[in-house]
């Protein structure tokens, strides 16, 4: 474990222990804390955190280690953190009712400019209940009797939830068996619900049950679930549901874009490409004599060289529609290859709308509807470039 | 040892089940009246909560031997079979029979300490590992107001409570294991922390555990459906009455004391206590 350092007490310490994920969010305490502190000027929070932990005696090292946040102090923070929301706004000349978290994320940036390239590492004020992990509160009453029955087991949340689900799954087999005695066969009418949907992570089922959890345990539970979705399709479906989360599908079909009409009612359409960091914009009218204009110029003097020039071409040669479309675009980014690049992509995708979908189809295969997904590869420390290694002496 | 009267076989009732060589034998004595009417008898008037343990050991005995509770097991050899040989009637067919007239005395015992601890609010815990039953051995505990604990049971669980558990945990007071062995036909890690704890227990032995450890055995089958509900259900009867007794007589403490300090002097008298 770090020792404790000495602005921020041992709370950073043990952050540090239970978790990297909030670890750079903790040492913000003392950021947040003083942009609270900063207008009140009474007693520094710094020093209030140090007192916070207590005396630690040889005896209480291992109780230390596991220190939760108590309830008070929790409720404490978040009265800090909302006077220290009201008097940022202040600082900042906004309206103290209205001050949203996106406000108070750009003051912080303002007043505390970080040249830190790491985002997590800059200042942050937020929500105490963002900032510190979830906890249990004390699990058992004052005659020390611990309030869950399965308390003694460790993971009490888990396995009341694995009963609770073998609880139901004993009950829909014995109304299956009983259905089935009695000659009427349920018919499975519901099994759209499940698509669309995927079982719970097992980040989430954590969080679900403030408890950490293996994976064995994870899939014994999706297992116990799936079980009980093989006997009846549409057992118990709150219950269920409460497990599953939605996927959006991504339809793989090409997006066609809806053709527009200009004043003179010539049909166009537009759309964008992307090749490298250049970002083009392309507007294809419906007829035309084949003059393409990027930026304003035109493109024999945007681009002098042959090979961009080809780029270009190419949908409309694709497509034998050489001298039949008139195109005017904007680009932005990168250098005159991967600027064609995007204005090709842009072109090609604005085609779509004037074309039938088998030569959608057919451009898509040809590679004209795809974004090239290459970027430069970063140089790498101890190398000269992104692959190149330095020149290998023997001695 | 000599022909036993035929009331004193354990028959078996009930479906099939475990591995093969756990036989059922035919209930030999005639069912007899089912409901028993002394379950239903006021609780005897004196304080102590032992009142209830003897009825209920009666009602015990007649049930098992209606034959609810099968008490054979295979023969087993091992450093368990030679400790487990006081509480073996004999063996016919390669399967062991339990003494019921002694499991009869150690369930007594048994349950009497559990109707205490519960009394003096104590904390127990349901210990079981198999499977079949641990479903029905939480819902019991559940009911009962007490804890349970039929799954993997991670090592320090016991004895490094305060780290595993939180720091100032309080440990069961009794320990009640419904199953002595794990999956692997081990003993059960939690005898020998109950017992580096000073914890007392209370166990269902089968012929092929070891009952050293534990501070009350009841030898018994902890196999068969039938038994393993019979035992739920007799711990889970003296729990609640023994916590009712417990209520009655805190009630009954609450108004002595609002009639008046004169009346405290019959309070000592009437206190239940272990020794009694």
């Amino acid at each position: 474990m770090a020792a404790p350092c000495v602005s921020c007490g041992a709370p950073l310490s043990y952050r540090l222990f239970l978790g990297g994920r909030v670890s750079f969010a903790r040492r913000h305490g003392v950021w947040k804390a003083a942009a609270a502190e900063l207008q009140i000027g009474a007693g520094s929070q710094i020093l209030r955190l140090r007192h916070t932990t207590g005396v630690t005696t040889k005896k209480n090292v291992a109780a230390l280690r596991r220190e939760t946040y108590t309830v008070d102090f929790i409720k404490k923070q978040i009265e800090e953190f909302n006077i220290g929301k009201r008097h940022l706004a202040n600082m900042m000349g906004e309206d103290p009712e209205t001050f949203t978290q996106e406000d108070i994320d750009r003051a912080i940036a303002y007043l505390f400019p970080s040249g830190l390239f790491e985002k997590q590492a800059r200042p942050i004020m937020k929500h105490p209940e963002q900032i510190f992990p979830k906890q249990r509160a004390v699990q058992w009453g004052e005659d020390g009797r611990p309030f869950h029955f399965l308390f003694y087991t460790g993971k009490q949340s888990y396995y009341s939830l694995m009963h609770e689900t073998y609880g139901k799954l004993l009950d829909v087999e014995k109304r299956q068996n009983q259905l089935q005695a009695k000659g009427l066969f349920s018919e499975n009418t519901k099994t759209k619900d499940l698509i669309g949907s995927r079982w719970l992570i097992k980040e989430e089922l954590e969080d679900m049950l403030v408890e950490k959890l293996s994976d064995q345990d994870y899939a014994q539970f999706i297992r116990l679930l799936e079980r009980l979705l093989t006997v009846q399709r549409d057992a118990e479906e709150e219950f269920v549901q409460q497990f599953r989360r939605s996927v959006t599908i991504q339809s793989k079909k090409q997006l066609i874009e809806p053709l527009q009409y200009d004043e003179q009612g010539m049909a166009f359409s537009t759309s964008e490409g992307k090749r490298k960091s250049a970002r083009a914009k392309a507007v294809v009218y419906e007829h035309g004599s084949g003059r393409i204009k990027v930026n304003g110029i035109d493109y024999l003097l945007y681009f002098p060289v042959m090979q961009d020039r080809e780029q270009l071409m190419f949908p409309f040669h694709f497509l034998d529609r050489l001298g039949k479309h008139d195109v005017t675009c904007t680009v932005a980014g990168g250098g005159p290859s991967s600027q064609a690049g995007a204005i090709r992509l842009a072109m090609a995708k604005a085609l779509c709308s004037f074309v039938t979908e088998e030569e959608v189809e057919w451009m898509r295969q040809a590679g004209l509807l795809t974004t090239d997904p290459r970027v430069r590869e970063r140089k790498k420390p101890g190398q000269e470039g992104a692959r190149r290694k330095f020149t290998w002496k023997k001695r | 040892m000599g022909l036993r009267p035929p009331h004193c076989w354990g028959g078996g009732r009930g479906g099939n089940d475990g591995p093969g060589g756990y036989m059922w034998l035919g209930s030999l004595g005639d069912p007899g009246p089912r409901g028993c009417g002394d379950e239903d008898s006021t609780v005897p008037g004196d304080g102590c909560p032992r009142g209830p343990s003897r009825v209920l050991a009666r009602i015990r005995e007649r049930r098992r031997l209606m034959g609810h509770v099968s008490l054979a097991h295979s023969c087993f050899c091992g450093v368990s079979a030679r400790f487990m040989e006081p509480y073996i009637f004999g063996s016919r067919l390669d399967q062991d029979i339990i003494d019921l007239e002694q499991t009869a005395v150690h369930l007594q015992l048994a349950l009497n300490f559990t109707a205490h601890v519960a009394y003096r609010k104590g904390i127990i815990l349901f210990v079981g590992r198999n499977r079949q039953f641990s479903h029905l051995i939480e819902t019991m505990a559940r009911d009962c107001g007490e804890y349970a604990h039929t799954r993997y049971f991670k090592g320090g669980l016991l004895t490094n409570a305060p780290l595993l558990l939180g720091p100032n945990v309080r440990l069961p007071d009794l320990i009640i294991f419904l199953h002595t062995l794990n999956n692997v036909f081990e003993p059960h890690v939690a005898v020998r922390d109950a017992a580096k704890m000073q914890i007392p227990t209370v166990g269902i032995v089968d012929t092929n555990c070891n009952p050293c450890l534990i501070t009350y055995p009841v030898p018994g089958n902890d196999d068969s459906p039938p038994s393993v509900r019979l035992f739920c259900r007799l711990f889970q009867t003296t729990i609640t009455r023994a916590k009712q007794k417990r209520r009655q007589m805190e009630a009954l403490y609450r108004l002595q004391g609002q009639e008046g300090p004169g009346a405290r002097g019959q309070g000592p008298a009437a206190l239940p206590s272990l020794a009694a």
